[in-house]
């Protein structure tokens, strides 16, 4: 039997007067892949950085590992292990690669045990490896998308949240993306997908939450899910 | 004098001003960098680091003697003193502006300026002081060009502290974040790095510079004034700008450049050396209009 690592309750979060979340609950079961679906505006990246800590939730509660973390400033979140992709990628540009994974690495204070963490993502994304003393402006988007998960490797990740890792990419990397995100779970991450590809996210997911204009309207298995298929056509717009 | 004599002589002489010039813009760029403020208290950082220096000297002198010893013991303390304050500054009135409008907490700034160097002048009477040292007028002497030990110490503790500064920004987890912050605050935090802090670290650490600028030109110039940081705080924020502002390097080398430029200045054939400053801010506008983000500033603006 699983356990619960990260349980949404009842999350309220505004953007001024603009009522982004109004009311979601849902959980994610340790060694779990969770996708979060729904067209654009529904709240998804929104229900990302409120678990994160970069937006306040005005109602509700988040738990972390048994942690109330609601309140918590992000810096604390991270050092739990919770770990967030944020959508954009958003490298260090004006930096070098080696730097990005450094900073990923910022709350650990064991430079042995940080060079063993970069070679570990150095195996997993050669490419990054061969640039390392590039800037992060000159990559490639997969290649960014590949640092921005990297970086976030570098931290002790417990629960990886990637907010859209496929976007702008071709088939081809979008394929190599997934294929990393499955590693990753099989090395014991916990993940939380944002996804506007529906049917690949759910390819590979356990379990799908669809979001619509702030709230959850449909969730299950993700089998159950990609066969449904007048789910599919109401909200993931196949 | 011949004119090589001339141009080693002002050579010196730009090196120092330009020092000091380079630590202040130092201070400017690194807080520009990080929120995009410009901080016009900064020069009255330095005025106040002298005055700091000064008091510190003489609590010190009896013990420590008013050579080396004493000016460094104070140096440092002035240093550590207005470095404090300048993350006192930014607790108490910047950091509750960050979200308010740019112009807002530009005359924040501005007020801030106001307050430290009205204090100073409330404080002092408005009189000069006379910052005085033991260092003696020894130098080196090299055919007709003259310069003082004094002018080779400050301008090595000036080489010396920009390059721990450098060390700190390039191989430092927390100088990596100072340089990450100024590029994607939210990223950085996404990295578990406690924004507010590496904030207060960079007004420290460019505070403190100002106070080490402010000390320095009190021993070179012999004498202080509540004033002083005026001038210096206009100059080193152009030397920021000539170097492109956000950028270490920039600033250490904008500084550089205006501290010769003026020392060069003053020797343009038949105008008096009351035209230097027309000459460097005329060098300044030309160098802005051909090259607007300055000497090692970022040529084109990041877009996502
Ligand atoms: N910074 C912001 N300020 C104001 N409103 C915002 C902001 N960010 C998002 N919103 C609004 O909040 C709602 C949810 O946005 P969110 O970015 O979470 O959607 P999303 O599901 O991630 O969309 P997409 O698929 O386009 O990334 C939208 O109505 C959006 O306009
Ligand atoms: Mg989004």
């Amino acid at each position: 039997m699983s356990e619960t690592i990260l349980e949404i309750q009842d999350v309220e979060t505004y953007y001024g007067k603009i009522h982004a979340l109004r009311g979601i609950s849902f959980s994610v079961q340790a060694g779990e892949i969770v996708t979060l679906l729904g067209a654009n505006g529904a709240g998804k990246s929104t229900t990302l950085r409120t678990i994160s800590g970069l937006n306040r939730a005005a109602r509700g509660s988040i738990t972390f590992m048994g942690q109330d973390i609601t309140r918590m400033p992000p810096h604390d979140i991270v050092a739990m292990g919770l770990i967030h992709v944020p959508e954009g990628r958003r490298v260090f540009k004006g930096m070098t690669i080696k730097e990005n994974l450094e900073l990923g690495s910022f709350t650990l204070n064991d430079d042995t045990e940080r060079r063993r963490r970069m070679d570990h993502v150095f195996e997993m994304f050669p490419v990054l490896y061969e640039r390392r003393q590039r800037d992060a402006a000159l990559l490639s988007g997969g290649e960014q998308q590949m640092l921005a998960m990297g970086r976030a490797l570098m931290a002790d990740t417990k629960v990886l949240l990637l907010d859209e890792p496929s976007m702008g990419l071709a088939p081809t990397m979008v394929q190599s993306i997934m294929k990393i995100i499955k590693r990753l779970n099989a090395e014991g991450v916990t993940i939380l997908l944002v996804e506007q590809n529906a049917k690949a996210a759910l390819k590979f997911a356990n379990y799908g939450y669809v979001l619509e204009t702030g709230s959850i309207v449909v969730k299950g298995e993700a089998e159950q899910l990609r066969k449904d298929e007048s789910i599919v056509k109401a909200y993931l717009g196949e | 004098m011949s004119s090589l004599d001339i141009f080693f002589q002002q050579l010196a002489n730009g090196l120092i001003l330009g020092s000091f010039y380079a630590l202040v813009a130092l201070g400017y760029t690194m807080v520009y960098g990080i929120i995009k403020l410009l901080n016009f208290a900064h020069g009255d950082l330095y005025m106040c680091g002298a005055f700091v220096g000064f008091l510190f000297l003489s609590l010190v002198s009896g013990l420590l003697g008013e050579s080396w010893t004493g000016i460094l013991c104070s140096m440092v303390l002035s240093m550590l003193t207005i470095g404090l304050l300048g993350v006192l500054i930014q607790r108490v009135a910047y950091r509750p502006m960050l979200s308010a409008p740019r112009l807002s907490i530009l005359i924040t700034a501005l007020a801030v300026s106001m307050v430290l160097s009205n204090g100073v002048m409330a404080l002092t009477d408005g009189d000069y002081e006379a910052f005085n040292t033991d260092l003696g007028f020894e130098g080196l002497e090299m055919g007709n060009v003259f310069i003082t030990y004094t002018q080779i110490v400050l301008v090595v503790s000036a080489a010396l502290l920009m390059l721990t500064l450098f060390f700190f920004i390039n191989r430092t987890m927390y100088g990596k974040a100072m340089r990450a912050i100024a590029i994607d605050q939210d990223a950085c935090r996404l990295m578990g790095i406690n924004v507010n802090r590496v904030i207060a670290l960079t007004f420290f650490i460019g505070s403190a510079l100002a106070g080490a600028a402010g000390v320095m030109a009190g021993v070179y110039y012999g004498s202080i004034h509540f004033f002083m940081g005026f001038v210096i705080g206009l100059k080193a924020f152009t030397a920021a700008v000539i170097g492109g502002i956000g950028s270490i390097r920039g600033a250490m080398l904008g500084g550089l450049a205006l501290g010769l430029l003026e020392a060069f200045g003053t020797q343009i054939p038949f105008v008096g050396s009351e035209w230097k400053d027309v000459f460097s801010f005329g060098i300044l506008i030309l160098l802005l209009v051909f090259k607007p983000t300055g000497l090692l500033g970022k040529t084109e603006i990041e877009r996502m």
